[in-house]
């Protein structure tokens, strides 16, 4: 009974969902067809993964600005690493590394240095970015092994690789959010940190740990954007924080912590997944995507916020 | 000055001021599950100040909020010079002229005096265009009127608690108030300052303002009160002249009650010390504590707000670091300084606020039971979800809550079935000494007794209880010894049977006979 009221808001999310499928159907026959929904899924892949880390950070009342940096950050390192020759199963553990610092970062500023996250993660946003410039003297890094680009264009059973790495990403993060202490205590301090620290946690502990997940999922998404576009650029990611927050909230993740679901978040990223996907079939001009997704996002926060306060 | 005045002040002949200038006359107010206030009558006087006196949760500041406006009575009625009001809002109750300085100042920080003064009412060159030179004359006009020694164009921030009270002063006379509220106006200013701000009282009395002067302080209120009403538990018990009453029957007064509650106490076998605390001391608010608590023992700390008892608490318990002083758990000398230490050595903290503090609200009554005690259902890291359901199981039958499953939010239970919840969390870390702080603070009467049981059955299990209390009752009826705490120190000791509500509440005020 609790369950569903629990996943009652990402039902109505999926409602949204099937209903923009729906009327692109009708729009545009293409829509429906194998191959443009994998490719939807494929273009969703990276966003979507990094929105889980996203959630992650949000159930517990924070936010990570320093998402899109880190990527592009973790990208550059990747890049050059591949580039020197190294084997790609080692230069992406690297790329993981990376993320993982900049996240642990982020986390120990944010419960040992005392920062707001807010303002930890600005910081990040802009340092992160700084270094990839740095790095790289601001040009990409293009050109590597087929090996590494089977990460994005492998395909088992015709389902391309990205779709099934973000397939296990969120089976685990799913896992790991309602089956493990970590995910317990993800709840329980964005629930009430106070709460918890009484309860003798070690809040400051996972909390970093959730900061330093976040900023390790970056990795990932920075190996699936350098091996699909065949290239490093110290300029990617720009924005992904923001479409990261919204599919969060859209997903029905509470920016005030201590709710929220991966398989909400999931239908959210699809839903901006889709409706971008949609808009670019129709032929609408990419100025106007932005206007409709903006009020995507307000508009199902809002409905949102007008349930809770009825059931209350 | 006043003749006795237990008497309607229309009978007594007083040349000074025959019509009381408010009258407030068979207030109600209750609250969800308690009544705060029942049919009581308040009467001021021109130039008066009149002290209200009581417990904590007596009824004082609901009666002032309901003066000034925060709170809407459920019946009663309200006269102002002879002519009935409807006081709806704060701003009614400021156009009748009647002004509230409650103990948390209102000030903004970052403005000058002269600005907190006027605020709101700040002199105009033009629409939108804010006249300095006369907002800061007018400002400084008003402090030199109450003679005080300030700087209007200083920064609120800037000044002491006593000099941002002489602002808030300023800018309630500035309204042309002719009632001020003080509530506990002393409590955070020095022995110098108080002096300052009585002749500043003793002026504005001069000038007719009447003033409601709430305290604790029984030395205070008899310096610089003419009459004295005493509230207990929402009633009005005796209003008296504070020439023709004695220390002793104001005490006596605030705690004359019949003591009709039935506890259902049992005393346990008193067994080994199970904490130890000498001589601990933090900052200003603990001061050289030292007692002990043998298990299956209930030991009551007694207190007024400020006491230091959920100081005390809190050091024990790892959240606030001491300056000196050892605690002993169980025979081991311990260096508690976090809660996690605190819970290894097998202490448990019921915390006075439990929606704050208690418990994670969104989660359920399962994920608030087992959160100080999850490696007990984890097994690396990943939950036994079987386990969980049969750990959390056990408590919510054996403690007997009431909630529809265990998946249940905390969020919809009832306040005592809440409680009951946090107990089991620390029942669950198997924690030997429990700090019970408030432990039946808005919970219905029934839900109550459950609770008293409850210590009944920990005690007996050979649990050690230090159980924090407002309610004077309480801590009578479950105690087995009981300490009382005033401005940081242990004041006084008793055991069960010599307590009584006035020896408690001399030590709790601070009056040493």
């Amino acid at each position: 009974m609790n369950s569903i009221a629990a996943y009652g808001r990402s039902f109505g999310t999926l409602l949204g969902l099937a209903l923009l499928c729906l009327l692109l159907w009708t729009l545009t026959p293409h829509f429906l067809t194998v191959s443009n929904l994998i490719n939807v899924l494929q273009q969703t892949s990276i966003i979507a993964i990094v929105a889980v880390g996203m959630t992650f950070v949000i159930i517990t009342a924070g936010i990570d600005l320093s998402v899109g940096s880190v990527i592009a950050l973790s990208g550059v390192v990747l890049g050059s690493v591949l580039a020197t020759g190294v084997p790609p199963l080692i230069a992406g553990a690297i790329a993981l590394a990376t993320g993982f610092l900049c996240g642990l970062a982020n986390g120990l500023l944010i419960s040992y240095g005392r920062l707001p996250a807010f303002i930890a993660t600005l910081g990040m946003m802009s340092l992160a970015r700084g270094l990839a410039l740095m790095y790289t003297d601001g040009r990409p890094i293009s050109g590597f092994s087929d090996t590494f680009r089977l990460v994005s264009t492998g395909e088992v059973l015709t389902v391309p690789f990205p779709v099934i790495l973000m397939g296990i990403v969120y089976v685990t993060a799913h896992f790991v959010l309602k089956r493990t202490k970590l995910g317990r205590y993800t709840y329980a301090i964005g629930g009430n940190e106070e709460a918890v620290v009484l309860s003798g946690v070690n809040v400051r502990l996972y909390k970093t740990a959730v900061y330093g997940l976040c900023g390790m999922l970056c990795g990932v998404a920075a190996i699936l954007l350098t091996a699909r576009l065949n290239s490093a650029q110290p300029t990617a990611g720009i924005m992904y924080e923001l479409d990261a927050i919204a599919a969060t909230v859209i997903g029905g993740t509470s920016l005030m912590g201590g709710e929220g679901t991966i398989f909400g978040t999931l239908v959210g990223a699809l839903l901006i997944g889709v409706l971008r996907n949609g808009l670019n079939l129709l032929g609408v001009s990419s100025f106007i995507q932005q206007i409709a997704i903006g009020s995507v996002i307000i508009i199902a926060v809002f409905v949102d916020m007008m349930l809770k306060k009825r059931s209350r | 000055m006043p003749m006795p005045s237990e008497h309607p002040v229309g009978r007594v002949s007083d040349l000074l001021s025959p019509e009381p200038v408010l009258s407030m006359q068979g207030i109600w107010k209750s609250f969800p599950g308690v009544v705060a206030l029942q049919d009581v009558s308040f009467e001021l006087r021109r130039g008066e100040v009149h002290v209200l006196l009581g417990e904590n949760g007596a009824g004082k500041s609901t009666l002032m909020k309901i003066l000034s406006g925060a709170y809407r009575k459920d019946s009663g009625a309200v006269w102002l010079w002879g002519r009935e009001v409807d006081i709806k809002s704060p701003g009614d109750a400021q156009r009748l002229g009647i002004s509230i300085i409650y103990q948390e100042l209102n000030l903004v920080p970052h403005l000058t005096v002269a600005e907190n003064i006027v605020l709101g009412r700040e002199p105009k060159l033009a629409p939108g265009i804010i006249d300095q030179k006369k907002l800061f004359s007018l400002a400084q006009s008003q402090l030199d009127l109450l003679g005080v020694a300030l700087d209007a164009r200083a920064v609120v921030r800037t000044l002491t608690v006593a000099q941002q009270q002489m602002v808030e002063v300023a800018k309630a006379l500035s309204v042309q108030s002719k009632i001020l509220i003080m509530d506990e106006p002393t409590s955070a200013i020095t022995e110098r300052e108080i002096g300052e701000l009585f002749r500043i009282m003793q002026r504005l009395k001069e000038d007719g303002v009447s003033i409601v002067f709430i305290s604790h302080r029984l030395d205070e209120i008899f310096q610089i009160g003419d009459r004295v009403t005493v509230l207990l538990d929402g009633k009005n018990v005796g209003t008296r002249s504070m020439k023709a009453v004695a220390k002793g029957e104001l005490v006596r007064l605030m705690v004359n009650r019949e003591l009709k509650e039935q506890f259902p106490k049992k005393t346990a076998t008193i067994g080994e010390e199970a904490l130890r605390v000498d001589h601990l001391s933090r900052g200003g608010v603990l001061k050289d504590i030292s007692f002990s608590l043998r298990r299956g023992e209930v030991l009551g700390i007694a207190g007024l707000l400020g006491s230091g008892r959920t100081d005390l608490a809190r050091a024990l318990f790892g959240l606030d670091p001491i300056d000196s002083g050892s605690v002993t758990v169980e025979g081991r000398l311990t260096n508690i300084d976090s809660p996690q230490k605190a819970i290894a050595c097998g202490m448990g903290f019921l915390t006075e606020d439990r929606k704050t503090q208690g418990l994670v609200l969104k989660l359920s009554v399962k994920e608030n039971i087992v959160l100080p005690s999850m490696e007990k259902v984890c097994r690396a890291g990943i939950i036994n979800r079987e386990k969980e359901r049969r750990v959390a199981g056990e408590f919510i039958e054996d403690l007997k809550i009431k909630t529809p499953s265990a998946d249940q939010k905390v969020l919809y239970l009832s306040g005592g079935n809440q409680q009951k919840v946090i107990v089991s969390k620390w029942l669950c870390t198997e924690a030997r000494v429990l700090i019970f702080d408030e432990p039946t603070r808005g919970i219905d009467v029934g839900a109550k007794v459950e609770i008293y049981q409850l210590m009944n059955r920990l005690t007996a299990d050979g649990a050690a209880i230090l159980l924090i209390s407002s309610e004077l009752p309480e801590i009578l009826g479950m105690s087995d010894r009981i300490l009382v705490m005033h401005e940081g120190r242990i004041t006084g000791e008793f055991s069960a049977t010599d307590a009584t509500q006035e020896k408690i509440l001399q030590c709790a005020l601070g009056i040493h006979n």
